[in-house]
């Protein structure tokens, strides 16, 4: 089953992603063959059977207790920011 | 030569002060400059900070203390966060980026008093299986620099097999540790999933990602993962288990020890490739193991289901490099959307957009069921045959990869021919079993690797099989021409 | 409109009252500079991983119990996949399928005094996103993270109300019970308690809902209300003149009274729900459950129905009585101190001059300036009959401002009420001896005029006359009998 350019579209604007004109026929193809690739999937037989989210058996979430264990390191982090300013990370203006 | 010393042999001398751990890091950091530029296998040099990490190791010696991997020189796959060291995951939408804090397992390691002489080249966010996505080129296999070292490890893989350390830490999350360590003739392990903090490792498929090692041998990776391993309240998927003393369970006897052959990775394998393998396991019935025929019929499905849900996962977890906090950020945004897309756009490479695409498709509206879902239930059939399988047998046995290193630009145009490299060792991580491979020949002077496989938490039977074998047999010590 | 009915659902944010977050150990104290409460966690930086705070698990329970759900035994925390410049992860941690609460419901009383049952059809757990600011900052957004990671409990309620003020009363008495079970301080000013509104219109008696429209981010009681009559509204005018409602999200603007459409959440969004590999299906197991059950607070209807019961109150009073535990505490304690017969004027002065007292100074009852035992030593006076009702305002307000007990203020300014009869008596006489032509029109047909008698003793008796007595000696006097003593 192929994707059009569409499709790839679409999903490129859902996951945020600028693709040129000029790669989009890659794209286009080389997500049409893993796609295809994948449908194998629906050969398999699984009536009844549960999807697996974690391969951990018998584990269950642990509970952390609930203590305030950071202090403000909030210089350090911010020397990776493109931009920053009064202590906020910028962004151009959203509008709501 | 000091790099051709085990890990064992260095700590020992070190404590004999036959060298200190300094001129050590030097030897090492000197093989570095001389054979890196042909290898492009690590990407930072931390040069001043391993310096200093060797004497604070030589204080600790002076002051009496012993450890097994005290003064020891390390480098760490690009994915794990290092304090104060770039860490780059191989892409641009990191290459300014200098983590703020260490990963769990660096920590470990760090504590245990290891050298760290800088950071290895690796996959773009450790998607690839012959480390030619990385932004800052492709590393080149040290038996053969026309060949790809395998991926997404491919720098830690080279660097270890070309000794520009003692050992190197490296990501596994569809055979990324153990692809690469066949490639290159050394000894990769990649543990249970949970064994081994994920804090501090960038992810890329959250329930498949595991940090291990890749060494000379199997004692030396055995020494490394007692450090590694361990519960850490950071994880929410970290086990609380007790860590077995792994060096010390090395020698229990193989014999009575049953070895499954799987009939699905034996079918269709190169025959020579095949006899290697062959003759690996008449090692072990040397040694008093039996094998047994075992089939699990549903791994064949194992790539198309990790092509789901590794690509599904990855999605997610990159949706926060966008610019705004840390990482690439495109130039003059003219909106939020732009900011977001170019950013991303130009941050990440192909196959990086291909996965997330990927992942973006099978989670959307209307294919989730299909897709994701489906690939989920798959992923209990594979790991119901596994445990099946070890319900027989004690351990798993095949190849690693189906065939030794390519040549670099060979496969990377198609990414399902790609994929398919990976079909031995991704059945591992959708059951999150442990695996380990060891070097056992070569066909056309390229290293073939052997795969074993384990139920969870049998890392010391892995380790201690591996072990065994190399006791019997010298494939792992051969050395690369040029880079002995 | 009156063939028109309204289907009001509510999606309540409430923040839970915990000391850290809900997955990275940073406090959750309001009000702190930017981002110096935003650890690694919160900030998504690469390799970190979350790890759930169990405060915010028994919370959740807690309020499941309150409003007697079913507790999921296994509950799972799902990916909420999106981008916005607030949410760093490009996703939010929440709960999809298997919440830790299902299905329950509460009880709301409505200004007729009936009482209806409004559905709750879930609530989970989830992470609260950031702050973007736009002042001072041309052209650009400024984001805070101190505020991601918060914990939330949404509060889902089946779409069971039919007017804003049905909508506003469940939204009440949802608040009430959060902050009875000591899981959220209900500060709406600091967003700690937040309500989206779905609102639709459909002909009454048709069988499918009409298109709903999601109002967001309403902070207020009276905002809630006067966005969905707004929204009520616009939705019918515009199906009565031919045209359709679209489905989308709205703001409320509390300037201009209207709601509005949010451009950058105009395009429908994928969430491309999967359950969260970061985190392990949590186990809620039974014993777990009682260990929270035990520490479930008397609730306000029980509390309610007790004071009815025990006070011989109102349904409405004891309602207003129960609004909150510490009023509900204070007003016991005002009817230990006073006595129990005497509950109704305990009653009439907390909800009356007590509760005014409080607005005019903008308290909370837990600020009172007037303790319970020393209203109730207020109350004692009039019970005993030291002084009338009415003085007892005044000493009331007195002791609000000066903090002084009520005898010392009494007798300080002798207001003691006059309860000698004959005293009253004399007074009585000397009145109507000083207004014969009143006395004249009284008594040939102008009862209107006794008020008057009455205004003239208590001022002759600066107040102090005892009312009851009063009434009855001056309408004997003034019926020309004899006075009884």
């Amino acid at each position: 089953m192929s994707l059009t350019r569409q499709d790839v579209e679409k999903i490129a604007h859902l996951a945020r992603l600028s693709i040129t004109d000029r790669e989009m026929p890659v794209y286009v193809s080389s997500l049409s063959s893993i796609v295809e690739f994948v449908n194998e999937l629906s050969r398999v037989e699984t009536a009844d059977v549960e999807p697996m989210a974690h391969p951990l058996v018998g584990q269950h979430q642990r509970l952390r207790p609930d203590a305030v264990t950071d202090s403000d390191h909030h210089e350090k982090y911010q020397r990776n920011a493109p931009q920053v300013q009064a202590g906020l990370y910028l962004v151009p203006r959203v509008i709501e | 030569m000091l790099h051709d010393l085990s890990i064992g042999a260095l700590a020992d001398r070190l404590a004999a002060k036959e060298f200190s751990s300094v001129e050590l890091a030097r030897h090492f950091l000197a093989r570095i400059e001389r054979l890196n530029p042909a290898l492009n296998a690590v990407i930072t040099v931390t040069a001043q900070e391993a310096l200093a990490d060797a004497a604070r190791a030589d204080a600790r010696m002076a002051a009496g203390e012993r450890g097994p991997l005290l003064g020891i020189p390390l480098i760490h796959k690009d994915i794990f966060c290092t304090d104060g060291v770039r860490t780059s995951c191989g892409s641009r939408m990191l290459d300014n980026f200098i983590a703020p804090y260490d990963a769990t397992v660096v920590a470990k390691l760090k504590a245990a008093g290891v050298v760290m002489l800088g950071k290895a080249n690796m996959d773009e966010f450790a998607m690839g299986s012959s480390n030619e996505t990385s932004y800052y080129g492709p590393v080149r296999n040290p038996w053969d620099t026309t060949k790809v070292p395998g991926g997404s490890s491919g720098g830690s893989a080279a660097a270890s097999a070309a000794r520009l350390a003692a050992f190197t830490t490296g990501t596994d999350t569809g055979g990324s540790i153990r692809q690469p360590a066949a490639l290159t003739g050394i000894t990769g392990v990649k543990p249970t999933y949970g064994r081994v903090s994920r804090y501090g490792m960038v992810a890329f498929a959250s329930s498949l990602d595991q940090a291990g090692v890749l060494a000379q041998s199997a004692a030396d990776a055995a020494a490394v993962l007692k450090v590694m391993a361990g519960f850490d309240p950071k994880d929410s998927t970290s086990v609380d288990a007790p860590v077995p003393d792994y060096p010390a369970l090395l020698d229990a006897p193989l014999k009575g020890l049953k070895i499954g052959l799987l009939r699905e990775f034996f079918d269709g394998l190169e025959p020579r490739n095949a006899k290697l393998i062959r003759d690996a396991l008449a090692v072990f019935t040397a040694l008093g193991a039996e094998t047994v025929e075992v089939s699990l019929p549903h791994l064949p499905m194992s790539v198309p289901t990790y092509y789901v849900v590794a690509p599904a996962e990855c999605s997610s977890n990159l949706s926060r490099f966008d610019g705004v906090r840390y990482g690439y950020r495109c130039a003059s945004p003219k909106d939020l959307t732009d900011l977001y897309e170019r950013s991303r756009g130009e941050g990440f490479g192909a196959e990086v957009k291909r996965r997330i695409m990927t992942g973006t498709y099978v989670l959307s509206a209307g294919y989730f069921d299909a897709y994701y879902l489906k690939a989920q239930r798959v992923r209990r059939l594979i790991t119901d045959d596994f445990r099946a399988a070890f319900e027989k047998v004690d351990l798993l046995a095949g190849p690693t990869t189906p065939t030794p290193a390519f040549a670099i630009g060979a496969k990377i145009d198609d990414p399902v021919t790609m994929y398919l490299n990976d079909i031995y060792t991704i059945g591992a991580n959708l059951a999150g079993l442990p695996g380990v491979s060891a070097p056992c020949g070569f066909v056309d002077g390229l290293p073939v690797g052997l795969q074993l496989i384990g139920p969870h938490f049998a890392e010391a039977r892995l380790l201690g099989a591996a072990h065994q074998f190399q006791l019997a047999t010298d494939w792992h010590t051969q050395r690369p021409r040029g880079y002995e | 409109m009156s063939n028109w009915e309204v289907v009001i659902g509510l999606e309540i944010h409430a923040q839970l009252a915990t000391r850290s977050k809900i997955f990275s150990g940073s406090p959750t104290a309001y009000g702190a500079a930017p981002n110096t409460q935003a650890d690694l966690v919160d900030l998504a930086y690469p390799g970190v991983l979350p790890v759930f705070n169990g405060e915010a698990l028994r919370m959740a329970v807690k309020f499941g119990l309150a409003i007697n759900a079913q507790i999921a035994p296994r509950s799972i925390f799902a990916r909420k996949n999106y981008f916005y410049p607030d949410l760093p992860k490009g996703y939010q941690i929440s709960q999809y399928e298997q919440p830790v609460v299902g299905q329950g419901a509460i009880t709301i009383l409505l200004d007729d005094g009936t009482v209806k049952r409004v559905g709750v059809t879930r609530a989970h757990l989830e992470e609260d996103a950031g702050k973007s600011l736009h002042e001072g900052l041309a052209n650009a957004s400024g984001i805070d993270l101190n505020r991601a990671g918060t914990p939330l409990l949404e509060i889902v309620s089946e779409p069971d109300m039919r007017s804003a003020k049905e909508a506003v009363a469940y939204m009440k008495k949802i608040h009430t019970l959060v902050r009875y079970l000591e899981i959220c301080d209900g500060n709406m000013q600091e967003g700690s308690f937040r309500c989206d509104a779905n609102v639709s219109v459909r002909q009454a008696g048709a069988a499918k809902f009409g298109t709903r429209a999601e109002i967001k981010n309403l902070n207020s009681f009276r905002f809630v209300e006067k966005a969905i009559q707004y929204e009520v509204a616009r939705q019918i005018e515009i199906i009565e003149s031919g045209g359709k409602v679209v489905q989308e999200t709205r703001l409320y603007d509390s300037d201009k009274h209207e709601t509005r459409s949010m451009r950058s959440k105009e395009e429908a969004n994928d969430y491309r729900y999967f359950p969260d590999p970061d985190l392990l299906p949590l186990e809620i197991e039974e014993g777990f459950i009682a260990s929270v059950r035990a520490t479930l607070p008397e609730l306000p209807d029980e509390k309610a129905a007790r004071f009815a019961r025990d006070f011989a109150l109102s349904t409405y009073d004891a309602g207003v009585l129960s609004a909150s535990r510490e009023l509900g505490a204070y007003f016991e304690a005002v009817v230990a101190a006073l006595g129990q017969p005497h509950a109704k004027l305990a009653a009439n002065w907390v909800m009356g001059e007590l509760s005014g007292m409080l607005n005019r100074d903008n308290l909370d009852i837990t600020a009172s300036r007037i303790s319970a035992e020393a209203l109730a030593g207020l109350l004692k006076r009039i019970v005993d009959t030291t002084i009338s009702g009415k003085i007892a305002k005044e000493v009331f307000e007195s002791m609000w401002s000066d903090g002084k007990a009520a005898d010392a203020i009494i007798e300080e300014r002798g207001l003691k009420q006059i309860t000698d009869s004959s005293a009253i008596e004399r007074v009585i006489d000397e009145v109507m001896a000083a207004n014969p032509k009143q006395l004249a029109d009284y008594r040939s047909g102008k009862d209107k005029l006794f008020g008057f008698f009455v205004g003239q003793v208590q001022k002759a008796t600066g107040g102090k006359a005892n009312p009851a007595q009063l009434n009855e000696l001056l309408k004997s006097k003034l019926a020309g009998g004899q006075a009884v003593s």
